[in-house]
């Protein structure tokens, strides 16, 4: 498949073409291991724009902008600054040529105020060697007066609102006086009024020049204050247009793409009249939230798709109690329930396959004999207390052999394991069990193209057998591929919920990226 | 990747072999058991009474002590936690024993008693670490002051003495000539062995000493798995205690100082990972009697006993050292 045949639009250009761009980028690769994550990937950054890096989860922005700073090194590819053919060593390489960058993961130290943050590792000195500490404190103040926010600095970092943390990483970028600053997400956690402060600020810092990397999954914002727009899918470059000749709908179109969905096992006619398993209503995450509800039906895969960090994941928690929302009301067969833990879930009939396998799915030195056993202990006792290694065998044995584990045995260490291989010895834990809701929360992640297939199957057969799923999934083909119905999470609550023909990715991304106000009810 | 394919039936012997052999060299005991056995090699060529049965009783006796206590410290251990406080509860619960007796009360309820001490101070420690969500190095040096102070409140800073004399049974009787305190050592591990390898709870253990948020998130009552893990490093200390005061016959509100230092040491050298998740009760008996044999030794060289810190930290250094690797 080929990218540019596909290509609907027409390279975009900037408002002034004859200059020279400050940062070029061209046919950029890069791997971690045997994982290809940019594959010829271009970007042209002018003096004096605001240049939005547009894609869903996973498909780059985050990489390329750790090339762009110096962070990541590429594989192939070529890097123009000014015209001058460079690669940067390491970060500090990069900030010595001019750039700067807001990270989307925090990198301010907790116990340390928002001086000392500021100027981690460039500390200013007075004649005698020490910290002068008013030039620093004066200078923090400055930048943050000009960013529009007044924090106490003194104040440990930690002790600040999420927001006020965010301005001072922007403020930390803006002290070295960047003339290309890569800003990775940093409205996730503003409010529009923060927002604003913020677009002023950028709008200011372009009139003087400086070329601006603006990733953000706000169209709305891309639209209010960038230039150009650069979309990555999957890694792959699409194309490169200016905000002024597109819309909402076509670049929604070439962030999805039109993809080869293979994979996926067919799915049942939607059953409308299929028992409810489970309600939830009045979930709110956080206080002073909408509420958000849903329900689950028997013998269902419910999607919740989203970006990362819309609360998905902690959803899924604050229903077994594992998360403490700020209230929640669920129903389990038409029971008013209130779990405390995932013990008690698991009483109740509800299992959890967890978002990180490595640290929270594994026992990492058990052997997967143990691994699938964890759990189910409680039905191989003989007199009372010793665990019945015959029946214990016999079970492990039949769900190794149902999710088809690919080991030289039940004694393997898990270590030994392939991440596919890995992935299903923590869905065998569940079989055994008479569990009828499970939660697979990003089931797929890390895993091979052939183990993906076997898991969706698995899926399939799972939900014939009459139990619910409810998938968590940051990879959009998945979500629309695998769902009879999906719940659109943005901001923390259900903004949208799809059924039927209405589940296509475009439908999914509009809602998870506020598209439109139709996704506001 | 190795695949179930090759499991055809002619190959079938020579993986056995195989298997047996690997097992073995992969298994968290292969390193101390070849120290174990370095060791009393060194030591036999270093001393011609080393390797006599008295001898060998005589350093089996003197491990008793430490070996119980070690046996609920790999319990805490293996889930990630440790307990500092089993060097004091072995002298508030010996003094406590003591006087009780000493004050007339019958012996076996003294005795009953003196175990109830120590599992009521595992018990709390347990409750603030597992439903305090406290550090437990933290949790068990507060208790560790905690209950030497008692020790010596209880006991006005005096030993207590005046024991019934069939007390010193335990401590100093034998049977068929081995040691009484060696046989209640064994016993003990036996019984850890048993609850470790073949119950839930022992599997419970070693999971959340490997990951205690997935085995949470699988549905196991880690919490309840806590409590009853430092319960059991109370009830071993206490066990200790019966033992030591035996020996003494009398309650010492001094005694026991750096115990916890040497089980932990015991237990480390047994291959138990400090992080938790790996190890076995096997090895810390292993590594008990290495200790104990190193002590031995050293003494029969007559090696100055200020040198031989030295080379006991040295020793020890040396194994985690080799060992490291494979709980990287």
């Amino acid at each position: 498949m080929t990218l540019q045949e596909e290509r609907p639009f027409p390279l975009g250009r900037p408002r002034s073409i004859e200059r020279e761009p400050a940062l070029e980028l061209k046919g950029i690769r890069k791997s971690f291991g045997p994982v290809q994550v940019l594959h010829g990937v271009d970007l042209q950054l002018f003096a004096g724009e605001v240049h939005a890096l547009l894609g869903e989860n996973g498909a780059g922005k985050s990489t390329l902008s750790k090339i762009l700073c110096g962070i990541l090194s590429f594989d192939e590819g070529e890097m123009r600054l000014n015209g001058q053919q460079r690669r940067f060593m390491d970060y500090d390489d990069a900030v010595k040529a001019g750039i700067g960058i807001v990270f989307q993961e925090f990198s301010l130290i907790p116990y340390l105020n928002a001086v000392e943050n500021v100027f981690l590792g460039r500390e200013k000195h007075n004649r005698f060697g020490l910290l002068d500490r008013t030039a620093m404190r004066t200078r923090t103040r400055e930048l943050l007066g000009r960013l529009g926010i007044q924090i106490d600095l003194d104040m440990p970092i930690h002790k600040l609102s999420v927001a006020q943390q965010q301005f001072v990483e922007i403020a930390k970028a803006l002290a070295l006086d960047a003339r290309i600053l890569v800003l990775d997400e940093p409205t996730a956690t503003l409010t529009p009024v923060e927002v604003e402060h913020l677009f002023v600020v950028m709008r200011q810092l372009r009139a003087e020049g400086v070329a601006i990397v603006f990733i953000s999954h706000h169209l709305d914002e891309i639209f209010e204050i960038c230039d150009r727009i650069t979309v990555l899918r999957d890694g792959h470059y699409v194309d490169t247009t200016s905000v002024a000749e597109t819309d909402i709908d076509r670049l929604v179109l070439m962030m999805v793409g039109r993809r080869i969905e293979a994979g996926f096992p067919d799915k049942p006619d939607p059953d409308d009249t299929a028992q409810v398993v489970l309600r939830a209503r009045e979930m709110r995450l956080h206080k002073n939230m909408p509420p958000s509800e849903f329900e689950l039906r028997r013998g269902e895969i419910l999607g919740f798709a989203g970006l990362v960090g819309s609360g998905r994941t902690e959803m899924a928690l604050a229903l077994l109690g594992e998360f403490d929302a700020a209230s929640r009301r669920v129903e389990l067969h038409g029971t008013q329930r209130s779990l405390a833990n995932a013990a008690d879930a698991l009483a109740s009939g509800i299992g959890l396959l967890p978002e990180n396998r490595k640290d929270e799915g594994l026992i990492v030195p058990f052997s997967v004999r143990h691994n699938i056993s964890l759990n189910n202990y409680g039905k191989y006792r003989k007199l009372g207390f010793f665990i019945d290694g015959k029946r214990e065998s016999a079970d492990v044995g039949a769900a190794m052999a149902m999710v088809r584990v690919k080991a030289p045995g039940p004694e393997t260490r898990l270590e030994e394991l392939s991440g596919g291989n890995q992935q299903k010895v923590v869905i065998a834990r569940w079989l055994n069990h008479d569990v009828d809701i499970l939660i697979f929360d990003e089931p797929t992640r890390g895993i091979d193209v052939g183990a993906k297939v076997e898991i969706y199957h698995l899926m399939r057969d799972l939900t014939r057998r009459g139990v619910s799923i409810i998938m968590i999934s940051s990879e959009l083909p998945e979500v629309v591929g695998m769902s009879d119905r999906v719940c659109v999470f943005r901001a923390g609550r259900i903004v949208k919920t799809l059924a039927g023909e209405d589940v296509t990715a475009q439908e999914v991304m509009k809602h998870a990226t506020a598209g439109g106000s139709d996704a506001i009810h | 990747m190795p695949s179930t394919e090759n499991a055809s039936p002619e190959r079938v012997g020579e993986q056995f072999t195989f298997r047996l052999w690997t097992r073995l060299r992969q298994s968290d005991l292969a390193l101390p058991l070849l120290g174990l056995v370095a060791i009393s090699v060194l030591m036999s060529l270093a001393s011609d009474n080393f390797l006599q049965f008295s001898n060998l009783m005589n350093v089996m006796r003197q491990v008793s002590i430490i070996g119980i206590i070690a046996i609920g410290m790999t319990c805490v251990i293996l889930t990630g936690g440790i307990d500092l406080s089993v060097g004091s509860v072995v002298a508030l619960t010996g003094t406590i024993m003591a006087g009780l007796m000493v004050g007339g009360l019958d012996p076996a309820l003294a005795l009953l008693a003196g175990l109830g001490v120590g599992v009521g101070f595992g018990v709390l420690n347990g409750a603030l670490v597992a439903f305090g969500g406290m550090p437990p190095i933290i949790v068990t040096l507060a208790t560790m002051g905690m209950a030497r102070g008692f020790a010596l409140m209880y006991s006005g800073g005096y030993p207590i003495s005046g024991l019934p004399g069939w007390m010193s049974w335990f401590g100093s009787g034998r049977i068929v000539g081995i040691p009484v305190p060696v046989l209640i050592m064994l016993a003990v591990y036996l019984l850890a062995w048993v609850v470790l390898e073949r119950t839930s709870f022992g599997r419970h253990v070693y999971a959340i000493g490997g990951n205690e948020r997935a085995t949470r998130l699988s549905g196991v009552k880690v919490d309840r798995v806590k409590l009853f893990v430092y319960a059991i490093s109370g009830l071993t200390t206490a066990v200790a205690a019966v033992v030591m005061t035996s020996r003494l016959m009398s309650g010492q509100p001094s005694a026991g100082v750096g115990f916890e230092l040497d089980a932990i040491a015991a237990v480390v050298l047994g291959g138990t990972s400090i992080m938790g998740g790996r190890g076995s009760i096997i090895g810390t008996l292993i590594g008990v009697i290495l200790l104990g044999i190193l002590n031995n030794g050293l003494n029969l060289m007559g090696v100055d006993p200020y040198v031989q810190g030295v080379i006991k930290g040295a020793i020890i250094l040396l194994a985690i050292y080799i060992g490291r690797s494979r709980h990287a």
